[in-house]
Protein backbone atom coordinates (compact mmCIF):
# COMPACT_ATOMS: atom_id res chain seq x y z
CA UNK A 1 0.00 0.00 0.00
CA UNK A 2 1.15 3.48 -0.75
CA UNK A 3 2.25 6.11 1.94
CA UNK A 4 -0.06 8.20 1.17
CA UNK A 5 -3.34 5.94 0.98
CA UNK A 6 -1.61 4.90 4.66
CA UNK A 7 -1.66 8.38 5.85
CA UNK A 8 -5.35 8.86 4.85
CA UNK A 9 -6.59 5.82 6.35
CA UNK A 10 -5.12 6.37 9.55
CA UNK A 11 -5.69 9.88 9.69
CA UNK A 12 -2.60 10.83 10.10
CA UNK A 13 -1.20 14.40 10.43
CA UNK A 14 2.12 15.26 8.27
CA UNK A 15 4.36 17.66 10.09
CA UNK A 16 6.89 16.76 7.08
CA UNK A 17 5.50 15.59 3.36
CA UNK A 18 7.50 13.16 1.27
CA UNK A 19 7.99 9.81 0.01
CA UNK A 20 3.97 9.35 -0.32
CA UNK A 21 3.98 6.84 -3.49
CA UNK A 22 6.55 4.84 -2.01
CA UNK A 23 5.10 1.42 -1.42
CA UNK A 24 5.07 0.09 2.42
CA UNK A 25 5.19 -3.56 3.00
CA UNK A 26 6.52 -3.62 6.98
CA UNK A 27 6.93 -1.30 9.52
CA UNK A 28 9.23 -1.61 12.75
CA UNK A 29 7.80 -0.52 16.28
CA UNK A 30 10.97 0.45 19.01
CA UNK A 31 11.73 3.30 20.60
CA UNK A 32 15.39 2.15 21.70
CA UNK A 33 17.44 3.86 18.73
CA UNK A 34 19.87 1.28 19.41
CA UNK A 35 17.30 -1.54 18.38
CA UNK A 36 16.24 0.41 15.42
CA UNK A 37 20.19 1.13 14.14
CA UNK A 38 20.21 -2.96 14.14
CA UNK A 39 16.97 -4.56 13.70
CA UNK A 40 15.49 -2.44 11.43
CA UNK A 41 15.30 -2.90 7.42
CA UNK A 42 14.96 -0.04 4.76
CA UNK A 43 11.83 0.78 3.52
CA UNK A 44 9.87 0.19 6.77
CA UNK A 45 7.48 3.09 8.64
CA UNK A 46 9.45 3.42 12.04
CA UNK A 47 6.84 3.60 14.30
CA UNK A 48 8.31 5.51 17.77
CA UNK A 49 7.42 7.85 20.74
CA UNK A 50 11.10 9.56 20.83
CA UNK A 51 11.43 13.17 19.28
CA UNK A 52 15.18 13.79 19.34
CA UNK A 53 16.79 14.90 16.15
CA UNK A 54 18.83 11.24 16.46
CA UNK A 55 15.72 9.63 15.14
CA UNK A 56 15.74 11.42 11.96
CA UNK A 57 19.75 10.49 11.28
CA UNK A 58 18.95 7.24 11.93
CA UNK A 59 15.83 7.04 9.67
CA UNK A 60 17.90 8.25 7.03
CA UNK A 61 20.78 5.71 8.19
CA UNK A 62 18.43 3.08 7.88
CA UNK A 63 16.84 4.23 4.89
CA UNK A 64 13.52 4.02 6.16
CA UNK A 65 10.84 6.67 4.24
CA UNK A 66 8.66 7.68 7.23
CA UNK A 67 8.44 8.05 11.16
CA UNK A 68 5.17 7.83 12.66
CA UNK A 69 5.47 9.57 16.34
CA UNK A 70 2.20 8.09 18.53
CA UNK A 71 0.15 9.49 21.64
CA UNK A 72 0.38 12.91 20.23
CA UNK A 73 4.23 13.43 20.65
CA UNK A 74 6.02 16.81 19.33
CA UNK A 75 8.90 16.03 17.26
CA UNK A 76 11.95 18.54 18.22
CA UNK A 77 12.23 21.01 15.80
CA UNK A 78 15.74 20.33 14.94
CA UNK A 79 14.14 16.61 13.78
CA UNK A 80 11.90 18.10 11.46
CA UNK A 81 14.47 19.80 9.96
CA UNK A 82 16.96 17.11 9.72
CA UNK A 83 14.13 15.07 8.16
CA UNK A 84 13.06 17.41 5.69
CA UNK A 85 16.72 17.97 4.86
CA UNK A 86 16.92 14.09 4.30
CA UNK A 87 13.65 13.60 2.83
CA UNK A 88 12.06 11.39 5.33
CA UNK A 89 8.63 11.57 6.12
CA UNK A 90 7.18 12.61 9.38
CA UNK A 91 3.62 11.79 10.56
CA UNK A 92 1.89 11.90 14.27
CA UNK A 93 -0.87 10.06 15.46
CA UNK A 94 -3.25 10.64 18.28
CA UNK A 95 -3.27 6.84 18.99
CA UNK A 96 -1.18 5.12 21.51
CA UNK A 97 1.46 2.54 20.20
CA UNK A 98 -0.49 -0.90 20.08
CA UNK A 99 -3.41 0.50 18.07
CA UNK A 100 -1.08 2.30 15.57
CA UNK A 101 0.50 -1.03 15.03
CA UNK A 102 -2.52 -2.91 15.37
CA UNK A 103 -4.41 -0.81 12.24
CA UNK A 104 -1.59 -0.52 10.37
CA UNK A 105 -0.74 -3.69 10.03
CA UNK A 106 -4.36 -4.83 9.52
CA UNK A 107 -3.80 -2.20 5.98
CA UNK A 108 -0.24 -3.62 5.12
CA UNK A 109 -0.62 -7.44 5.67
CA UNK A 110 -4.48 -7.00 4.55
CA UNK A 111 -5.67 -9.54 7.16
CA UNK A 112 -8.36 -9.19 9.39
CA UNK B 1 79.94 6.13 38.90
CA UNK B 2 76.32 5.77 41.05
CA UNK B 3 73.47 7.72 41.74
CA UNK B 4 73.42 7.74 45.88
CA UNK B 5 70.21 9.28 46.25
CA UNK B 6 67.36 10.38 44.15
CA UNK B 7 64.10 11.40 44.39
CA UNK B 8 61.28 10.22 41.69
CA UNK B 9 58.38 13.01 41.62
CA UNK B 10 55.07 11.30 41.07
CA UNK B 11 52.04 13.32 40.61
CA UNK B 12 49.58 13.81 43.73
CA UNK B 13 46.79 10.89 42.35
CA UNK B 14 43.03 12.10 43.41
CA UNK B 15 40.76 9.03 43.81
CA UNK B 16 37.03 10.04 43.31
CA UNK B 17 34.21 7.94 42.85
CA UNK B 18 31.70 10.06 40.68
CA UNK B 19 28.52 8.61 40.95
CA UNK B 20 26.94 7.29 44.10
CA UNK B 21 22.63 6.99 45.31
CA UNK B 22 21.88 7.20 48.73
CA UNK B 23 18.60 5.85 50.38
CA UNK B 24 17.11 8.70 48.53
CA UNK B 25 16.70 6.67 45.26
CA UNK B 26 14.13 4.03 45.41
CA UNK B 27 16.65 1.32 43.99
CA UNK B 28 19.49 2.57 46.65
CA UNK B 29 20.05 0.38 49.36
CA UNK B 30 18.17 0.83 52.55
CA UNK B 31 22.35 0.87 54.36
CA UNK B 32 22.61 3.84 51.94
CA UNK B 33 22.74 6.30 54.47
CA UNK B 34 25.10 9.56 54.71
CA UNK B 35 27.13 7.94 58.05
CA UNK B 36 27.33 4.56 56.14
CA UNK B 37 28.12 6.28 52.63
CA UNK B 38 31.06 8.74 54.42
CA UNK B 39 32.82 5.68 56.40
CA UNK B 40 33.50 3.02 53.31
CA UNK B 41 34.63 6.06 51.11
CA UNK B 42 36.89 6.92 54.04
CA UNK B 43 38.51 3.57 54.40
CA UNK B 44 38.82 3.03 50.47
CA UNK B 45 40.82 5.98 50.65
CA UNK B 46 38.76 8.26 48.24
CA UNK B 47 39.03 11.65 48.02
CA UNK B 48 36.27 12.91 46.66
CA UNK B 49 32.40 11.27 46.14
CA UNK B 50 29.96 12.61 44.11
CA UNK B 51 26.10 12.68 45.74
CA UNK B 52 23.26 11.82 42.69
CA UNK B 53 20.70 10.31 43.67
CA UNK B 54 17.59 9.92 40.61
CA UNK B 55 16.57 13.68 39.95
CA UNK B 56 16.66 14.75 43.14
CA UNK B 57 19.49 16.63 45.63
CA UNK B 58 17.95 16.47 48.93
CA UNK B 59 20.58 14.38 50.57
CA UNK B 60 22.97 15.73 49.48
CA UNK B 61 24.05 18.79 51.77
CA UNK B 62 23.83 16.09 54.75
CA UNK B 63 26.54 13.37 53.33
CA UNK B 64 28.93 17.06 52.37
CA UNK B 65 28.47 18.03 56.55
CA UNK B 66 29.46 14.64 57.43
CA UNK B 67 32.04 14.13 54.44
CA UNK B 68 33.76 17.49 55.10
CA UNK B 69 34.77 16.38 59.09
CA UNK B 70 36.68 13.17 57.32
CA UNK B 71 38.57 15.65 54.98
CA UNK B 72 36.36 13.81 51.64
CA UNK B 73 35.41 16.32 49.00
CA UNK B 74 31.25 16.25 48.09
CA UNK B 75 30.88 16.66 44.47
CA UNK B 76 27.12 18.21 44.36
CA UNK B 77 24.61 16.74 42.04
CA UNK B 78 21.86 14.46 40.43
CA UNK B 79 21.45 11.64 37.97
CA UNK B 80 18.82 13.10 35.57
CA UNK B 81 16.49 11.15 33.33
CA UNK B 82 15.53 13.14 30.28
CA UNK B 83 12.14 12.52 28.80
CA UNK B 84 14.69 10.36 26.19
CA UNK B 85 15.33 8.24 29.23
CA UNK B 86 19.18 9.16 29.33
CA UNK B 87 20.44 9.24 32.35
CA UNK B 88 22.65 11.85 32.89
CA UNK B 89 24.95 13.14 35.55
CA UNK B 90 24.96 17.04 36.66
CA UNK B 91 27.08 18.89 39.29
CA UNK B 92 26.17 22.37 40.93
CA UNK B 93 29.56 24.65 41.78
CA UNK B 94 28.10 25.53 45.38
CA UNK B 95 25.00 25.06 47.84
CA UNK B 96 23.50 28.12 46.21
CA UNK B 97 23.46 26.74 42.40
CA UNK B 98 22.46 22.73 44.30
CA UNK B 99 19.09 24.52 45.49
CA UNK B 100 18.22 25.94 42.23
CA UNK B 101 18.98 23.55 40.38
CA UNK B 102 16.52 20.90 42.74
CA UNK B 103 13.68 23.74 42.33
CA UNK B 104 14.33 23.70 38.28
CA UNK B 105 13.97 19.35 38.89
CA UNK B 106 11.19 19.99 40.81
CA UNK B 107 9.53 21.93 37.98
CA UNK B 108 10.10 19.34 35.68
CA UNK B 109 8.26 16.41 37.04
CA UNK B 110 5.42 14.08 35.69
CA UNK B 111 3.79 12.99 38.76
CA UNK B 112 3.26 9.25 39.71
CA UNK B 113 3.17 8.10 42.75
CA UNK B 114 5.79 5.95 44.62
CA UNK B 115 4.68 2.46 45.76
CA UNK B 116 6.78 1.61 48.68
CA UNK B 117 6.46 -2.20 48.53
CA UNK B 118 7.26 -2.31 44.23
CA UNK B 119 10.37 0.47 43.89
CA UNK B 120 11.83 0.87 47.36
CA UNK B 121 11.96 4.02 49.50
CA UNK B 122 12.55 7.56 48.80
CA UNK B 123 13.97 8.70 52.11
CA UNK B 124 15.47 12.07 53.09
CA UNK B 125 18.01 12.04 56.43
CA UNK B 126 19.12 13.90 58.49
CA UNK B 127 23.35 13.60 59.98
CA UNK B 128 22.23 11.03 62.84
CA UNK B 129 20.12 9.30 59.42
CA UNK B 130 16.65 9.38 61.39
CA UNK B 131 14.05 10.30 58.52
CA UNK B 132 13.00 13.77 57.56
CA UNK B 133 11.03 13.19 54.70
CA UNK B 134 10.06 10.56 52.05
CA UNK B 135 9.48 11.93 48.78
CA UNK B 136 6.26 11.34 47.71
CA UNK B 137 6.38 10.77 43.14
CA UNK B 138 8.44 8.13 41.80
CA UNK B 139 12.10 9.61 41.20
CA UNK B 140 13.44 7.43 38.52
CA UNK B 141 10.85 8.49 36.25
CA UNK B 142 11.28 11.16 33.82
CA UNK B 143 11.73 14.33 33.52
CA UNK B 144 9.32 16.67 31.05
CA UNK B 145 13.08 17.94 29.85
CA UNK B 146 15.08 16.64 26.94
CA UNK B 147 18.67 16.10 27.26
CA UNK B 148 19.59 18.99 24.67
CA UNK B 149 17.28 21.40 27.14
CA UNK B 150 19.12 19.73 30.20
CA UNK B 151 22.64 20.20 29.08
CA UNK B 152 22.28 23.50 28.62
CA UNK B 153 20.66 24.45 31.98
CA UNK B 154 23.28 23.03 33.50
CA UNK B 155 25.78 25.17 31.14
CA UNK B 156 23.81 28.47 31.79
CA UNK B 157 24.52 27.32 36.10
CA UNK B 158 28.03 26.76 35.77
CA UNK B 159 27.88 22.59 36.13
CA UNK B 160 29.26 20.00 34.97
CA UNK B 161 27.27 17.54 32.75
CA UNK B 162 28.25 13.82 31.97
CA UNK B 163 26.14 11.44 30.42
CA UNK B 164 26.24 8.18 32.44
CA UNK B 165 26.94 5.30 31.88
CA UNK B 166 27.00 5.59 28.09
CA UNK B 167 27.48 1.60 27.53
CA UNK B 168 24.34 0.20 29.29
CA UNK B 169 21.78 -1.77 27.49
CA UNK B 170 19.10 0.79 28.76
CA UNK B 171 18.49 4.29 29.90
CA UNK B 172 21.85 5.30 28.31
CA UNK B 173 23.09 7.30 25.48
CA UNK B 174 23.77 4.23 23.31
CA UNK B 175 20.79 2.67 23.95
CA UNK B 176 17.86 5.66 23.63
CA UNK B 177 19.68 7.52 21.66
CA UNK B 178 22.16 5.27 19.22
CA UNK B 179 25.24 7.17 19.20
CA UNK B 180 26.09 10.97 20.76
CA UNK B 181 24.04 13.78 18.83
CA UNK B 182 26.12 16.09 16.93
CA UNK B 183 24.87 19.20 18.86
CA UNK B 184 24.76 18.10 22.43
CA UNK B 185 27.85 19.43 24.45
CA UNK B 186 29.08 17.61 27.45
CA UNK B 187 31.94 17.85 29.67
CA UNK B 188 32.77 14.48 29.69
CA UNK B 189 30.98 10.71 29.36
CA UNK B 190 30.84 8.18 31.54
CA UNK B 191 31.52 4.37 31.84
CA UNK B 192 29.80 1.51 33.75
CA UNK B 193 31.92 -0.71 35.57
CA UNK B 194 31.39 -3.73 33.07
CA UNK B 195 32.03 -1.78 29.69
CA UNK B 196 35.19 -3.26 29.06
CA UNK B 197 33.80 -6.83 29.89
CA UNK B 198 30.96 -6.23 27.75
CA UNK B 199 33.10 -5.04 24.83
CA UNK B 200 30.93 -1.97 24.66
CA UNK B 201 33.42 0.22 22.06
CA UNK B 202 33.18 -3.07 19.52
CA UNK B 203 29.91 -3.02 19.34
CA UNK B 204 29.49 0.68 19.50
CA UNK B 205 32.92 2.12 17.84
CA UNK B 206 31.00 5.60 16.90
CA UNK B 207 31.67 6.04 20.95
CA UNK B 208 35.27 6.58 19.96
CA UNK B 209 37.55 9.17 20.51
CA UNK B 210 35.46 10.94 23.78
CA UNK B 211 36.63 11.80 27.26
CA UNK B 212 35.52 9.16 29.70
CA UNK B 213 35.16 8.91 33.17
CA UNK B 214 34.38 5.48 34.87
CA UNK B 215 32.62 5.19 38.38
CA UNK B 216 30.71 2.79 40.79
CA UNK B 217 27.17 3.77 40.35
CA UNK B 218 26.96 2.67 43.92
CA UNK B 219 23.15 1.57 45.11
CA UNK B 220 24.64 -0.79 47.62
CA UNK B 221 27.44 -0.24 50.42
CA UNK B 222 29.87 -2.75 49.00
CA UNK B 223 29.96 -1.15 45.40
CA UNK B 224 31.14 2.27 46.80
CA UNK B 225 34.45 2.44 44.80
CA UNK B 226 34.28 -0.69 43.03
CA UNK B 227 36.32 1.55 40.03
CA UNK B 228 37.34 4.81 40.37
CA UNK B 229 39.12 8.11 38.44
CA UNK B 230 42.46 8.86 39.22
CA UNK B 231 43.04 12.57 38.82
CA UNK B 232 45.91 14.68 39.28
CA UNK B 233 45.06 17.48 40.87
CA UNK B 234 46.50 19.97 43.33
CA UNK B 235 43.75 21.80 45.25
CA UNK B 236 40.32 20.23 45.48
CA UNK B 237 37.29 22.25 44.51
CA UNK B 238 35.02 22.36 41.79
CA UNK B 239 36.43 23.85 39.68
CA UNK B 240 39.88 21.68 39.51
CA UNK B 241 37.50 18.60 39.34
CA UNK B 242 35.47 20.27 36.47
CA UNK B 243 38.66 20.58 34.32
CA UNK B 244 39.82 16.83 35.91
CA UNK B 245 36.73 15.49 34.04
CA UNK B 246 36.72 17.57 31.02
CA UNK B 247 40.73 16.09 30.73
CA UNK B 248 39.47 12.61 31.90
CA UNK B 249 41.31 9.89 29.74
CA UNK B 250 40.23 9.00 25.84
CA UNK B 251 39.08 5.96 25.02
Amino acid sequence: MKLSEIIDKLGLNKIVDFNGDIEITDAYASDLLSDVMGNAKSGQIWITMQTHKNVAAIASLKDMPAILIIGNGNPDKEMIEHARNEEICVLVSPEPSFHVCGKLYHLITGEN
Amino acid sequence: MFVENYIILLPVKIKADLHIHTVLSPCGNLAMGPLAIVERAKELGLDIIAITDHNSTLNVEVVSKIAEKEGIFVLKGAEVTTKEEVHCLCYMPDSKKLKEFQEFLESKVIFFPNSVDKFGYQLVVDEEENILDEVPYLLINALDLSINELQKKVDDMGGIFVPAHVDRKDTSLSSQLGFVPEDLKFDALELSPYAFRNNFFERFPWFKGYNYITDSDAHFIEDIGKVHNNFEIDQIDFINIKKAIQQAPKY
